[in-house]
């Protein structure tokens, strides 16, 4: 730990034995596992809409099925994984406690892996439910909301233990996540479920969709950023008060926006503009905050070409305010008529899930994976190499979709027969498949890599504990 | 610290229940005043398309459902949402018109609030993205034959679907429980809204009218 952090709290100067080390690569590795699990879903699924399926007719690789493990993978897999990772790594550091209990955290390890494989295989045997980010079955989710509850209280110790008078902006976002998770996935897991049928049903749906991003992902995302940046920077981010006007931003106006999935739906009008005007505003609180690590980076900007996880970050930064800005045109009712129901918003779902959330993912454990192993990265230029391979296929299948999306969008418009709007994507759908090639060829970079590392095959030893290494610099 | 769990929790919880009730309670109260059915009111007896699937397979189907009455007609319509939500059938075909975009012109009658509040909608399959064609209005506008052959080869009846085979609701080229339960549940879907039945309801009023 450096001192650049700069927070209100005092970190340790020796936090090696505040971290349990094997916990953080543990989950590393999981949320990898569920990587490629996703990874290999989506790309059987992009496979049947190039009409190029290798399993037709196989029940328990249906391709619809495939699509629902290819979405919850991500989140609950990989996402939450490598987040519990950060958890672990990040809170003791900033609060100079330990969690609450070792062996907690080994149970939750455990337990997270055994519900998320066990909605996998519920998913694949035809028992998922009909929500969307929800498809995990429902025998299922009583035990998300456990091991979410473990969790929270495992981490939120050593939060509660500290006396401090002002909090580091990462413990905002990461201390209200844990008020908003539990309640999020309560409420779209069983209201629309059990109680509300419709269009109220819908609008609960529409709220806990944007809600698991925007109140689960996002924060821990930030959070992460507001730590490892400046650790890696060395040097403060550059405004206290601005990261906080972003964080009680993000706060009022984030959840919200759930109700624009659902524009034009029999949801009551009233909540449909609610929905348009909280998401335009979430868009300015999203400046502030992409101002504010802009500005930090001033004087490093060097950093982009030598350090690498500082180069994830800032690419998904680029690309979370290019999501944002998105949003803020296709959540009006105008650009609705035409994008709505097409791959523009798959387009969009790509961006922020992959560009945003998972380069942070990777650029945090290029920078941890050396700490981890205490081996140098096996190969800096396949890090490299999967830099460019993931952005070159994001971007790629980002603007294929987006520009499919209006394709269909004028089409289905214009009334012309179904099949013209399946023709029409053909060709759109062809290059997705291989833009998500390159991004999967990127991520078995990654992984070898880690392998090869984890297994001592690297010149240089790791540097101190703590200390930002060669690889990120 | 105890200072700032406290803000954190009132201020989280604060922003998270203003966003629920505005979004979340006004419009399910609003919505409320709509009265719920249960499946028994909104499908006291069977469909003309069930009926068809007993005649056209009476063996196979007495096996699977019995006769085709009100009771066997209901539990084919739940079987039937099952393997809809099952299959993810909702990843790739919404279940809502949107008054824009002439989808009336495509589909049908726009969609209302009062024709998702019962049973069948708990949960709701409005869906976000459309690979193929929205199915709210999907009754009546293909024949059962048509569907069981889409089920077991899309490309037979539409050659350039991507949608996949669902060999597993065949038993050989006969839809078995569950393929049968599925094209009775599509073939229900907007059954209340087809053009006769609109076209029905508009001469009542207009006779009651005089």
């Amino acid at each position: 730990m450096t001192t650049a952090t700069a927070t209100a709290t005092t970190p340790q100067a020796d936090a090696g034995p505040l971290v349990e080390r094997p916990i953080v690569k543990a989950h590393i590795i999981a949320g990898f596992s569920f990587f490629f699990l996703s990874l290999f879903a989506g790309l059987f699924y992009a496979l049947q809409l190039s009409r190029l399926y290798p399993f037709p007719g196989v029940q328990l690789l249906s391709p619809g099925r495939l699509r629902m493990v290819h979405t919850n993978a991500i989140a609950y897999g990989f996402l939450l994984n490598n987040f519990m990772a950060a958890l672990y790594w990040i809170v003791p550091r900033l609060t100079g406690q330990k969690v609450l209990s070792k062996k907690l955290s080994w149970l939750v390890f455990g337990a997270w892996q055994l519900i998320i494989g066990g909605a996998m295989l519920g998913i694949i045997g035809g028992k998922a439910q009909g929500i969307e980010w929800g498809e995990t079955p429902t025998f299922v989710d009583p035990f998300v909301v456990l091991g979410a509850a473990l969790l929270i209280a495992n981490v939120a110790t050593p939060i509660l233990r500290i006396r401090a008078r002002k909090l580091y902006v990462t413990l905002w976002y990461f201390g209200a996540m844990m008020v908003w998770m539990p309640l999020t996935y309560i409420m779209g897991n069983f209201v629309p479920q059990y109680f509300v049928p419709g269009a109220g049903g819908a609008a609960v749906t529409g709220l806990y969709i944007h809600d698991l991003v925007g109140l689960t992902v996002t924060p821990l995302g930030w959070g992460m950023m507001y730590y490892f940046v400046p650790v890696i920077l060395k040097k403060p981010v550059w405004s206290h008060t601005l990261s906080l006007v972003g964080f009680w931003g993000l706060a009022f106006f984030y959840p919200l926006n759930g109700v624009h999935h659902f524009f034009y739906s029999p949801i009551p009008m009233y909540a449909q503009y609610g929905a348009v005007m909280s998401t335009i505003a979430v868009e300015i609180v999203v400046f502030t905050v992409i101002v504010n690590f802009f500005v930090t980076l001033r004087g490093k900007g060097d950093m982009l070409r030598t350090s690498l996880p500082i180069r994830w970050f800032y690419t998904g930064m680029v690309m979370y305010f290019i999501t944002c800005l998105q949003c803020a045109f296709q959540t009006t009712l105008t650009f609705q008529r035409l994008i709505h129901f097409t791959d523009w918003v798959v387009a969009h779902a790509h961006l922020v899930m992959f560009g945003v959330f998972s380069f942070w993912i990777i650029g945090m454990v290029v920078y941890l994976w050396p700490k981890l192993t205490g081996f140098a990265w096996w190969s800096e230029r396949l890090n490299h190499l999967n830099y460019w391979f993931s952005t070159i296929g994001l971007l790629v299948m980002f603007l294929d979709l987006t520009i499919a999306g209006v394709v269909q969008g004028y089409l289905w418009q214009n009334l012309a027969p179904w099949e013209r709007s399946l023709t029409a994507s053909m060709p759109f759908w062809h290059l997705r498949t291989i833009a998500g090639l390159l991004i999967i060829s990127g991520q078995l970079m990654q992984v070898y890599n880690m392998w090869m590392t984890a297994r001592g095959h690297s010149g240089a030893a790791e540097p101190a504990a703590g200390e930002p290494i060669a690889a990120a610099s | 610290m105890e200072k700032i769990a406290t803000i954190l929790l009132a201020g989280g919880l604060g922003c998270f229940a203003l966003s629920v009730v505005v979004e979340g309670v006004l419009p399910i109260t609003h919505l409320s005043k709509i009265p719920y059915k249960k499946l028994e009111e909104i499908a006291p007896e069977a469909s003309l398309d069930f009926k068809d699937l007993a005649r056209r397979y009476p063996a196979e189907f007495k096996q699977y459902y019995g006769e085709a009455n009100g009771a066997s007609f209901r539990e084919a319509l739940k079987l039937g949402r099952d393997m809809y939500i099952a299959e993810a059938c909702w990843h790739c075909h919404s279940q809502f018109v949107r008054p824009v975009s002439n989808e009336d012109g495509r589909f049908g009658k726009v969609s209302y609030a009062g024709e998702y509040m019962n049973e069948m909608f708990l949960p709701h399959l409005f869906g976000t993205r459309r690979v193929g064609p929205d199915l709210i209005r999907e009754s009546g506008r293909h024949s059962n034959d048509w569907h069981v052959a889409h089920l077991y080869d899309p490309t037979i009846v539409v050659p350039s679907s991507v949608m996949p085979k669902y060999s597993w609701f065949f038993e050989g080229e006969v839809p078995n429980k569950k393929g049968m339960a599925v094209i009775t549940y599509v073939q229900w879907l907007g059954s209340w809204a087809t053009p006769e039945v609109i076209a029905r309801e508009e001469r009542q009023a207009s006779a009651e009218a005089k």
